[in-house]
């Protein structure tokens, strides 16, 4: 696992060689200047040696030209590193389109994945090269980070929110991941490996674990297992509860007017602390499924309400959810 | 034969009185400061112990000398027990104790009773916590971050939290007295332009300990709540927010890196001024990059959190601000340089801590850079490249100028000189040893190796190549700091006798018999010169080819 400079992590990811230029860059400019100011301190330290105990040396006074001089040069070579790191990193955060998302779940001490076929996983991720891939995290305990050094990536997993992050592996292989974010007792243990494999190869993965149930079959089962359809409707087309299809991605008007867009975040909020955003029009009357549902329940049902915007709903978010029986059902979906 | 007598000893502030009574109801600063300098050293000396443990258990990929609950209690008492009870209070409570009031030509710091106070609630801070470690330790790492140190921690978290707590106190009151006596007791003649950068550095220390320290005694007592009552306020199922207390922890502990350095370069800026007996160069821009540190230093603390779940854009001025902070620094390092130029430079053991402080301070700043830059921050964060960062900041900047200092004033301070051979022997030895236990991790960082690791991969064949370097540098610098522990308390009894000015210096921390009497000065100075001025600044010489040479002789 080596690349062609020996202290450099292998780089696989279409990000990685973005991140390796703005290092080089960083890399060259600190040898430059700490090269410069050790030669400089090296000839003054040898050159103006104390001769004789006795000498006294003409006093200087500073220069404001050449102080100027020296804070505005590195002002400017430190924004040119502010920028282009910035640039990439932007490019980096961007959430892609079409990407393949596996829901990961971290727990004192491993990693869970599954993907969106159904496959599980544990401290180990197939995926196929060349194809973007988000992962959509979250915690059952304390703070974990999903670091893949190969690729250049990490972010921290935190608990009661969706974090993410997203690379696209550019050549098949087996890479390391870590947990980067101090959890206590064995984190150091809490590592793995991304296998990433040729598209057939992975395809084939995938067909070799069939039938299973996927996070949106899951979560539909759920929905209806906890009940949530006797608010929602039985294929959530509203009722007392706001219509749940079509409603991922679009923006959501609330109570008192400001809207909010529906990414997995709000969806789970929605779910465990229903009283932070009510939709418009509908009464604060849905219970709190905190500490009923554990995190890989919860993302089943995000997966599930995900999936009656993808599958019905393609990417027009000014269309209307289907007409349903209840007069009430097309206020809560609005779009702009 | 003729007989002398020899004439009475000197009463001077080390033995006007005796006992420890005397000593522990002191209100001499500098008797403190030497109370000070015991409790300083005995932490290094107990952080020091799990640094090296935490050395050899990374010799091998397996976890083979501890387990994991061990190692993980090892780092997390090196942190607390560095950063809370060595860096913050070596510099200012030792050094600065010493010299504020010498400095400035006053008799003693504004109040010596809080004074003393603070030395007893920094060392009653530090009995809880060691009592913490001895009870069973804690394993959160120095940053308790929730919700694991709220909720998943079995460990004497809120023992330690106490003993933290209270030691900010300590920090608190120093940093008022500093500000108090900096602002009323300067001799006659003692304009804040003729300040030593010394104290220019330790009141923009000062600064930051008032305003910052408050902040972590908040965010300490927050998390107690939380750990005992469970108020909700970090705990997501509550509504709270985890990454809430990063902020706030960070709020304070940036800041408090410079209440580490900012010090560490006063005392360089002595060293290099008057070890190359010459005026700084640019005086006003060193002593008011002091202040733009502290000031800018409270406004960068969200670059710890790019990876934290921080939206990008919060990220993006935070990196903003952090390479704006950078440009004081580059200024200190630019002037400490240009001082140098025709100067009469010694080769004496404080300027080679001098000088070693500036070359590896200068590392340790720009690699900042790189962690300042989003894109590789992302990458870097959590690494061993963030560890050698920190530690090239800590290690190499503050411990090189504590111990710069230390023998630099050493003879005022014992009335003794310290051996100059084993002194220049030791300070290569520390810094042969620093960059080979340090300059490692690095490249270990960006290879991917994360921090607070009890156990690597075994197929990084070259992790461990690198660990084994860090090991044996680490060995190299635990000798390097044993050394002049030795020779300096042999010099308390066997050094030679020290002149009051053995440097030959014109700071009026020299105009006094060393060591000082009790109160200092016996006639309080008026100060009618420039700082650093060994040469009658009529004499004086503009550098610059932008500006008009001015005339060289008037």
């Amino acid at each position: 696992m080596q690349s062609w400079f020996p202290f450099i992590p292998e780089s696989a990811s279409t990000i990685s060689g973005d991140v390796d230029a703005v290092y080089f860059y960083v890399t060259g400019v600190t040898i430059f200047f700490c090269t410069l100011i050790w030669l400089v301190i090296f000839f003054f330290v040898v050159r103006y040696r104390r001769r004789n105990a006795f000498e006294i040396p003409r006093p200087i006074e500073g220069s404001h030209k050449l102080e100027t001089l020296w804070s505005v040069i590195p002002l400017i070579i430190a924004m040119s590193i502010f920028v282009w790191g910035a640039k990439v990193y932007f490019a980096q955060y961007r959430p892609p389109q079409n990407a393949l998302e596996v829901y990961v779940v971290g727990k004192q001490w491993m990693w869970k994945f599954q993907h969106p076929t159904g496959q599980r996983e544990i401290n180990e991720l197939h995926v196929p090269v060349g194809q973007k891939v988000k992962l959509i995290m979250t915690t059952e305990d304390v703070i974990h980070d999903m670091f893949i050094p190969a690729f250049r990536i990490k972010m921290d997993v935190v608990p009661g929110k969706y974090t993410s992050e997203w690379f696209e592996a550019t050549k098949p292989g087996r890479y390391h991941f870590f947990c980067a974010e101090y959890c206590g007792m064995n984190h150091s243990g809490m590592r793995g490996y991304i296998e990433v494999m040729e598209a057939k190869d992975f395809d084939n993965w995938l067909s070799g674990n069939a039938n299973q149930t996927s996070p949106a079959a899951a979560g539909q089962a759920m929905f209806e297992s906890l009940g949530c359809a006797s608010c929602h409707g039985a294929n959530a087309e509203g009722g007392r509860g706001p219509a749940l299809i079509g409603v991922f991605g679009s923006n959501v008007t609330l109570n008192g007017g400001q809207t909010v867009r529906a990414d997995e975040g709000y969806l789970r909020e929605s779910i465990t602390n229903p009283q932070a955003k009510i939709v418009t029009g509908f009464g604060p009357i849905m219970p709190s499924f905190q500490g009923q549902v554990n995190e890989e329940q919860l993302l089943g049902l995000v997966a599930y309400i995900k999936s009656l915007s993808t599958a019905k709903q393609p990417v027009t978010p000014t269309a209307k959810p289907p007409a349903t029986g209840t007069p009430q059902s097309a206020n809560p979906v609005r779009s702009q | 034969m003729e007989e002398f007598t020899l004439p009475p000893p000197r009463t001077n502030y080390l033995n006007a009185e005796y006992g420890v009574k005397s000593w522990l109801l002191t209100k001499d600063h500098k008797r403190i400061a030497l109370l000070y300098m015991g409790g300083v050293s005995f932490f290094f000396f107990i952080g020091s112990l799990y640094a090296m443990a935490i050395r050899l258990e990374l010799l091998t990929p397996q976890g083979d000398l501890t387990q994991s609950s061990t190692y993980n209690k090892m780092f997390t008492q090196h942190g607390i027990i560095m950063v809370f009870f060595f860096l913050i209070p070596a510099i200012p409570a030792t050094l600065g104790n010493f010299l504020v009031p010498m400095m400035i030509g006053a008799k003693d710091l504004a109040f010596p009773r809080i004074n003393l106070l603070s030395w007893y609630i920094y060392m009653a801070g530090g009995i809880i916590t060691i009592y913490a470690l001895l009870a069973g330790g804690v394993d959160t790492g120095w940053t308790f971050y929730t919700p694991y140190s709220t909720t998943f921690s079995n460990s004497y978290v809120l023992t330690t939290g106490v003993g933290i707590f209270i030691t900010g106190f300590s920090s608190i009151l120093t940093g008022l007295n500093f500000i108090v006596t900096i602002h009323t007791m300067r001799a006659p003649g003692m304009t804040w332009y003729r300040l030593p950068l010394f104290i220019w550095s330790h009141y923009a220390t000062s600064l930051i300990m008032i305003l910052g320290t408050p902040v972590v005694a908040i965010t300490i007592l927050l998390l107690a709540f939380e750990r005992l009552a469970h108020i909700g306020i970090f705990d997501p199922a509550a509504g709270g927010d985890p990454v809430l207390f990063q902020h706030l922890f960070w709020f304070y502990s940036h800041p408090a890196v410079y209440i580490m350095v900012l010090p560490a370069m006063g005392v360089v800026s002595e060293v290099i001024a008057n070890f190359s007996r010459k005026n700084i160069f640019g005086y006003k821009f060193v002593a008011f990059s002091s202040l733009a540190i502290a000031v800018f230093g409270f406004l960068v603390w969200g670059h710890h959190l790019f990876v934290a779940s921080q939206s990008v854009y919060a990220g993006m001025i935070f990196s903003f601000l952090s390479f704006a902070v950078a440009i004081p620094s580059a200024i200190k390092v630019f002037n400490w340089t240009a001082t140098l130029y025709k100067g009469s430079i010694s080769y004496d053991t404080p300027m080679l801590y001098g000088l070693g402080f500036i070359g590896l301070f200068t590392i340790g700043g720009m690699t900042g850079m790189f962690l300042a830059s989003l894109a590789t921050d992302v990458h870097l964060s959590d690494t061993y490249f963030i560890v050698a960062h920190f530690h090239y900041i800590m290690v190499g900047g503050t411990l090189l100028a504590y111990l710069g200092g230390l023998h630099y004033w050493w003879p005022k301070i014992s009335g003794r000189m310290y051996p100059e051979g084993w002194g220049r022997f030791s300070s290569l030895v520390v810094f042969v040893g620093f960059n080979l236990t340090f300059a490692p991790q690095f490249v270990l960082g960006y290879m991917g190796m994360p921090r607070r690791y009890h156990t690597y991969p075994a197929d990084m064949v070259s992790w461990q190549v690198l660990h084994v370097l860090s090991t044996a540098g680490a060995s190299i610098l635990g000798f390097g700091l044993l050394v002049p522990l030795i020779y300096l308390a042999w010099s308390l009894r066997y050094g030679r006798i020290a002149e009051s000015n053995p440097w030959h210096l014109p700071g009026l921390e020299w105009q006094t018999p060393s060591p000082p009497p009790t109160e200092n000065f016996y006639e309080t100075p008026i100060v009618t010169s420039e700082p650093y001025e060994f040469a009658p600044p009529e004499t004086k010489e503009v550098v610059g080819k932008f500006e008009k040479q001015a005339p060289a002789q008037t």
